[in-house]
């Protein structure tokens, strides 16, 4: 199945169909603006609503009502005149809002007007010792499994790392009849005081609730290790063990899978590419887009909503959808903006939504011994380099990440930087003494996905393009 | 390592992993359904050779990286299966050509 975009132009361009993304090109739409949007998935939903038109978990308390919000999102869309490809992943976006996307080994071209950008979050980078281990996996690898094919852990499994997403995933386990053995929770026990003065608003918001009542009934059923200090997979070949100290006291089990998490960053590849100015974020430890509030970034007339402007979670992408879509009908359309909710009320939506944040963000600021690894930990996982390959390079001359690769070739294999982007700026930034906003990121270009040269070779070119490359 | 939970009543697809038949779930993703299968379907790496398995199934680690259908380097996480695909496990570096 093979569908191109129906036009060459349109009024808006949103890029991903995660909650932000849905919200964003209904929006959009309902204003009468000619909208696309395009999403690398095989359905709607993005990560958070994972399969949420597909999936054949039917029993709908196993996922919990916070999933099925996005069965009305995408009930909204389907009502709006919005144009929707799957399996569309865009490599290129550039300043003059030209948009190059792989749909079925073919690629298409298409401009907008605006260009809202939903490409969400990705799991932070867990470099622990054996990571790379067949068997060790992330936990939002093993809820995209659960969502989209009703799949579950069996063997003997074990769950570490930190952050509201750890408990859900393990509550939907459960729920399913799955297996987890143990829970190691690395959450840093001087966290707990640092998120004190921020507990109130986190107590009057939602999440808390919620939170505590997931947390009672996973550790009814699994045995919670918490002030994990260290962590480590060991096999040969494939996972066999897992190791970790907590209290002082090392412990050694045997696990057939392992699942970490410790929280999500935004996923910058495309926008980075489209020379949008991003800021190293020191609270939630990633890079974040500079925006205003409306989530236009510095390139005039792209828009950035939902976790890859920051992450804020599901109900917030939500409502940063809402704003920025609002914003390109006000600037496109002003007349139709009159149909659409308020920027006050739209606004007043996201304080809320953004209520708890900060207490969330600071209590689980991940360790620095699981973002900053040593020795022979791989840091580069496509290109398999070490942390002490890095820190050598270092000693010899290597200034950032961009001359690393030089060096290493970290960042350039198939995952252009997106799982070790944030580590090797932190760990140079340590070993040079330096902030991560000095020493800067990957400098990202298309594609931002790989595509083949047969896909690139069969793009149709003008006379003009031939002449622009051909000598003499 | 993964089972299927009872209540997935989606009809079955038949793909082919290195020429052998397996059972998959219409909705699956590739790399989904090598993991249910209960077969070895770890690909070895272009750099070192070393073992390896999806981990992120979302797009983003390219350790799903599989043949499908003769074209290497498919990120097996992002396509769905389809009755008859034939699945080669890599070894190695993606071949010319393929």
């Amino acid at each position: 199945m093979s569908v191109a975009p129906k036009r060459e132009d349109y009024d808006v361009v949103v890029i991903g169909a995660g909650p932000a993304g849905l919200a964003a090109a209904a929006t959009s739409a309902e204003a009468g603006l000619s909208t696309l949007l395009l999403d690398e998935n095989i359905g709607p939903g993005g990560q958070v609503f994972r399969a949420i038109s597909s999936t054949p978990v039917t029993n709908r308390n196993q996922l919990g009502a916070d999933y099925w919000i996005g069965a009305d999102l995408v009930q909204s869309l389907r009502a709006s005149s919005a144009e929707v490809i799957h399996r569309a992943t865009v490599w290129s976006l550039d300043r003059n809002l030209d948009i190059a996307v792989s749909i079925c080994g073919a690629s298409a071209f298409v401009r907008a007007k605006r260009v809202i950008l939903a490409t969400g979050a990705l799991e932070r980078p867990f470099p622990i010792p054996g990571w790379t281990l067949p068997g060790v996996m992330t936990a939002g690898a093993a809820q995209t499994m659960l969502k989209s094919s009703a799949l579950v852990p069996d063997g003997r499994t074990v769950i570490a790392g930190q952050g509201p997403l750890l408990w859900l995933l393990a509550a939907q386990i459960l729920r399913l009849g799955g297996r987890i053995d143990r829970i190691l929770d690395t959450t840093t026990r001087g966290n707990y005081f640092a998120a004190l003065p921020h507990a109130f608003a986190f107590l009057s918001s939602p999440y808390f609730a919620k939170g505590l009542s997931m947390m009672r009934e996973v550790k009814a059923k699994v045995q919670v290790v918490s002030g994990v200090t260290e962590l480590a997979a060991f096999g040969d070949g494939q996972l066999a063990n897992v190791s970790y100290v907590a209290g002082g006291k090392r412990e050694t089990i045997p696990a057939d899978l392992l699942l970490l998490h410790q929280g999500v960053v935004p996923n910058v590849n495309l926008a980075m590419a489209a020379g949008i100015e991003h800021r190293w974020d020191d609270l939630q430890l990633c890079w974040s887009p500079v925006l205003d509030g409306s989530g236009n970034s510095s390139v005039a007339g792209i828009a950035i909503a939902g976790d890859g402007a920051g992450i804020g979670g599901a109900n917030a992408a939500i409502v940063r959808g809402r704003i920025a879509a609002r914003a390109a009908v006000e600037a496109l359309a002003p007349a139709a903006a009159a149909k659409l909710a308020p920027m006050a009320t739209l606004r007043a939506d996201l304080a809320k939504a953004e209520r708890g944040r900060v207490f969330l963000d600071t209590l689980f600021r991940p360790a620095p011994q699981f973002r900053i690894p040593s020795g022979d930990t791989v840091v580069c996982r496509c290109e398999e380099v070490t942390a002490k390959d890095v820190l050598d390079s270092v000693a010899i001359g290597a200034t950032g990440p961009n001359q690393l690769k030089a060096y290493r070739r970290t960042g350039m294999g198939p995952c252009q930087g997106r799982l070790c982007g944030l580590t090797v700026t932190e760990l140079m930034a340590q070993a040079r003494g330096k902030t991560p906003q000095e020493i800067g990121y990957y400098r990202l270009r298309a594609p931002v996905k790989p595509i083949t040269l047969a896909e690139l070779a069969a793009v149709p070119k003008s006379e003009d393009d031939v002449k622009a490359v051909v000598r003499g | 390592m993964f089972k299927r939970s009872e209540q997935d009543k989606r009809p079955q697809v038949q793909i082919f992993v290195d020429g052998v038949a397996v059972a998959a779930r219409q909705g699956d993703t590739v790399s989904a359904a090598l993991l249910a299968s209960g077969r070895d379907a770890r690909r070895s790496t272009a750099v070192s050779g070393a073992p390896r398995l999806p981990y992120c199934m979302m797009g983003v680690c390219f350790d799903c990286l599989v043949t499908i259908d003769g074209v290497g380097n498919r990120q097996g996480c992002l396509v769905p299966v389809a009755e008859g695909m034939q699945i080669e496990i890599q070894k190695g570096k993606r071949e010319i050509g393929r």
